[in-house]
């Protein structure tokens, strides 16, 4: 099977990149093991928050030159400012061409309100998703009764901490009594199948309409809003103060949504969707990837031009942590890594971790490399890349944006396509 | 079959967010319940086991979704395959029988389809059998592929390069048309087709509906005339159902625990095994055929991910205007939609899928899958064929 680009892993990174490639003209393939990490994430983005030693950043310039200086290997380094600037305002509208409304700029980020109730620094976020709010508003944070994937009270304890005039409330929701027959069932997606209904729309209507009287913003946990901001829409035009949305516990709506819409746009494109496949083997020969095996298409290899790795990190399974070190899964490239487990962690659990920067080490075009040998068409791209910790440093998404929009750019003026 | 593989499930979710019947029928606990959560229940207590798997159309879409490997389908069906219902309706041996309905209705077809034509009697049926009588039922043949192909068994020896043919119940006894129209491009590529000496229903009817039993005994007939072609006369064995190849490769062994081993790679979806051919330097002499096409990919397509197989051999026609359909379950699911008590239940499944349908302004919609063919024409006023039949038309 001849393709001008395999990406291995279908989550943001390889999704970007593949709508990137398509629109040039190129023809790609997306192997993708499963479910990505994009249905598990809070469709917030953000782009850089803190420097490896801790210290707040308040503009991308400073930061990432402050990278730079540091000499860090992180990928925002590799790629200097500038083009970390052009590629997250080209991921904006790649995401608007694909239906997903964010709020957001590069360079002047929001601090948003977390479902643990605490503000996290993002660069975009769904519309749906407050910001820091004023203290001198009242807000009501407002559960399902017997919806145990988003607490409000936890919430509303931990924004009180912090200023913030709230209190939790509970709604009965009985149009939705039908899922409580599977209690394990009665989750974010399977919740908003129901309240995306045109029909059901009256019931949070009424059970929020009191509450919206009582307070000047109300924050519902988002259990809506699969396919479109329909619900979300209409909500805000006829309740009494705004509606803001906060993810829940996996899977999450607005991930479900983000990757739905990227799917979709990447195979409207003409691009090559292969869902529940996985790369068992590839050939390597004079430095090149030549042909990529996977489980499911047995004996025919795929054949590409160039290949992109978007596997994700441990959690995806692109990163294999053994006993005695961290192996890149696919093709056992050059992995970033501590010597001697006793490095890996540190006791404190919420302190920076060095595993968290483990990952493939790249030359400066994000090209892979093993046992020192680089590999031409091999582009490496997001959260399998090294060198950054996406938690303490606040810049997972915006690696994946940028990377595979850089990556879709130098395989574009590579002039290798068809 | 005792395994501990369910237990590499996180517990993501992952599964119910793409079931198409969790989407619609709350009674339905959803695969990661009806699955991995459910099999460490069973083994506990078989009376655990919850009637309400019922209900799972065996899709797959739960596999394909799954970020950890876990065969939640495999394992709802062979849940369902320990624990038959309890008492046999006569309406579930008529739908899963498709061999000995399609044997004894072919020779009356005329009277027959127009018997299930009428209204009055699909009532009837409905009362008697809970075959829902808002279902079109599908149309019998006049004569079966099988007889048919006698007349011309002898000129397709002709042909130096042979391939086998798994023809399905379908091919056999609703439509040998399709048949036709794949011996047509094979043989427009210089290839001749033979059938098995002998051949069952796949046994996927049977399987949904408990007769586990019967359904071994038909794997074994059916691989045993595979093993023929395949070791003494050295053919590759194809299909043109979805369905019928990914129960012949995949499901005797995790279903029915039948053994394929040494000739699973032998069988082989009839597109991609002409796209092999030509990908081999095989030509396919096509003309311009100017039409829009939608493509339907069927659940058991995208569980053996071959969907680009067939995409490439219609981007071959020249002049086709292609788009592919979002990837999701049209709601018959085989003999599942034909009973009164999902009825709502796969309408509500394909209604997505339908309106995607009739606003894409398309001439024909094209799918591998029989029975999503029927369900797309009961459904929505388009037409649809298998690619067969296109690239027959196509045949310069």
């Amino acid at each position: 099977m001849n393709f001008d680009t395999v990406i291995i892993g279908g989550g943001l990174a390889g999704l970007l990149c593949g709508i990137r490639l398509q629109e040039q003209g190129q023809r790609c393939a997306i192997v993708s093991r499963g479910q990505s990490a994009l249905s598990f994430s809070s469709g917030s983005l953000d782009l850089l928050s803190h420097l490896p030693n801790g210290e707040p950043v308040n503009s991308l310039d400073t930061g990432i030159a402050a990278l730079q200086a540091m000499q860090s290997p992180h990928p925002y380094a590799l790629l200097g400012a500038e083009r970390v600037r052009h590629y997250a305002l080209l991921a904006q509208n790649l995401l608007a061409e694909c239906g997903f409304a964010t709020q957001g700029h590069v360079d002047t980020p929001h601090q948003r309100v977390t479902p643990l109730g605490t503000f996290r620094q993002a660069w975009l976020s769904p519309t749906e998703v407050p910001h820091k709010p004023d203290a001198s508003k009242t807000i009501g944070i407002v559960g399902i009764s017997g919806f145990l994937d988003f607490q409000p009270a936890l919430a509303a304890a931990s924004l009180r901490k912090r200023g913030v005039n709230v209190s939790a409330e509970e709604i009965e929701l009985p149009v939705l009594d039908a899922l409580r027959d599977n209690p394990s069932e009665f989750r974010a997606v399977n919740i908003a199948r129901v309240l995306d209904k045109p029909e059901n729309f009256s019931a949070p209507y009424r059970a929020l309409l009191p509450l919206s009287r009582r307070y000047d913003i109300l924050y519902f946990p988002a259990c809506f809003g699969l396919v479109n901001s329909d619900v979300f829409a209409q909500l805000n035009q006829q309740l009494s103060c705004p509606l803001f949305l906060l993810p829940t516990l996996p899977p999450s709506v607005p991930g479900t949504r983000m990757q739905t819409l990227l799917q979709q746009r990447f195979v409207r494109l003409g691009g090559t969707w292969m869902p529940g496949d996985e790369v068992v083997n590839a050939d390597i020969a004079g430095g090149r990837v030549t042909h990529v095996w996977t489980r499911k298409h047995e004996d025919i290899p795929l054949t590409p031009k160039h290949v992109v790795l978007a596997s994700g990190s441990f959690f995806s399974n692109g990163l294999i942590a053994e006993r005695t070190g961290v192996r890149e899964a696919v093709f056992g490239l050059d992995v970033l890594q501590s010597e001697g487990r006793e490095h890996w962690y540190r006791d404190d659990v919420f302190a920076a971790q060095p595993w968290q920067q483990f990952g493939v080490i790249t030359d400066r075009q994000f090209r892979a490399q093993r046992g020192g040998v680089p590999i031409e068409n091999l582009y490496v791209i997001g959260s399998v890349l090294g060198g950054f910790d996406a938690v303490a440093q606040g810049c997972g998404g915006g690696v994946c944006a940028t990377t595979a929009l850089f990556a879709a750019d130098r395989i574009g003026a590579s002039g290798e396509s068809k | 079959m005792i395994t501990t593989q369910f237990e590499s499930c996180i517990k993501c979710t992952a599964c119910t967010t793409v079931c198409p019947v969790s989407a619609v029928n709350p009674h339905y606990p959803g695969p990661k319940q009806s699955g991995p959560d459910g099999e460490r229940l069973r083994l506990k207590d078989p009376a655990l086991f919850d009637e309400a798997l019922k209900y799972c159309t065996n899709c797959k879409r739960c596999e394909t979704a799954c970020p950890s490997g876990v065969k939640i389908g495999d394992l709802i069906q062979h849940a369902r395959a320990q624990h038959p219902p309890q008492s046999r309706s006569l309406r579930n041996a008529i739908l899963s029988h498709t061999d000995f309905m399609g044997s004894i209705s072919t020779p009356f077809a005329p009277l027959i389809n127009a018997a299930t034509g009428l209204k009055p009697v699909r009532q009837l049926l409905d009362a008697a059998l809970k075959i829902d009588h808002r279902r079109t039922l599908p149309k019998y043949s006049s004569g079966t592929f099988r007889r048919w192909y006698r007349s011309v068994a002898e000129q397709q020896k002709n042909f130096t390069q042979q391939v086998a043919f798994f023809h399905g119940c379908y091919v056999n006894y609703n439509n040998p048309q399709l048949g036709k129209d794949m011996l047509k491009v094979l043989n427009a590529m210089g290839i001749g087709v033979q059938l098995l000496h002998q051949e069952k229903c796949c046994g996927v009817p049977l399987i949904a509906n408990g007769y586990i039993e019967k359904a071994k005994k038909q794997a074994n007939v059916n691989l045993r005339a595979i093993e023929q072609k395949v070791n003494e006369d050295g053919l590759q064995v194809i299909a043109t159902s979805t369905t019928c190849t990914f129960t012949l490769r995949d499901e005797y062994p995790h279903v029915l625990d039948v053994d394929n081993q040494h000739l699973r790679a032998h069988i082989d979806l009839a597109t991609r095994w002409v796209w092999r051919k030509l990908a081999e330097g095989a030509a396919l002499p096509l003309r311009e055929l100017p039409l829009k096409v939608v493509y339907h990919t069927p659940c058991h397509m995208e569980k053996m991910g071959w969907t680009h197989y067939t995409l490439d051999l219609l981007r071959r026609i020249p002049g086709l205007e292609l788009t592919v359909l979002d990837s999701r379950c049209c709601g018959i699911a085989g003999t599942y939609g034909f009973k009164s008590e999902n009825y709502p239940t796969s309408q509500a499944i394909g209604e997505p899928l339908f309106r995607q349908i009739e606003e894409s302004d398309a001439d024909l919609v094209i799918s591998d899958c029989e029975t999503c063919k029927w369900q797309i024409e009961m459904s929505t006023s388009k037409r649809c064929e298998h690619p067969f039949t296109l690239l027959a038309q196509a045949l310069r």
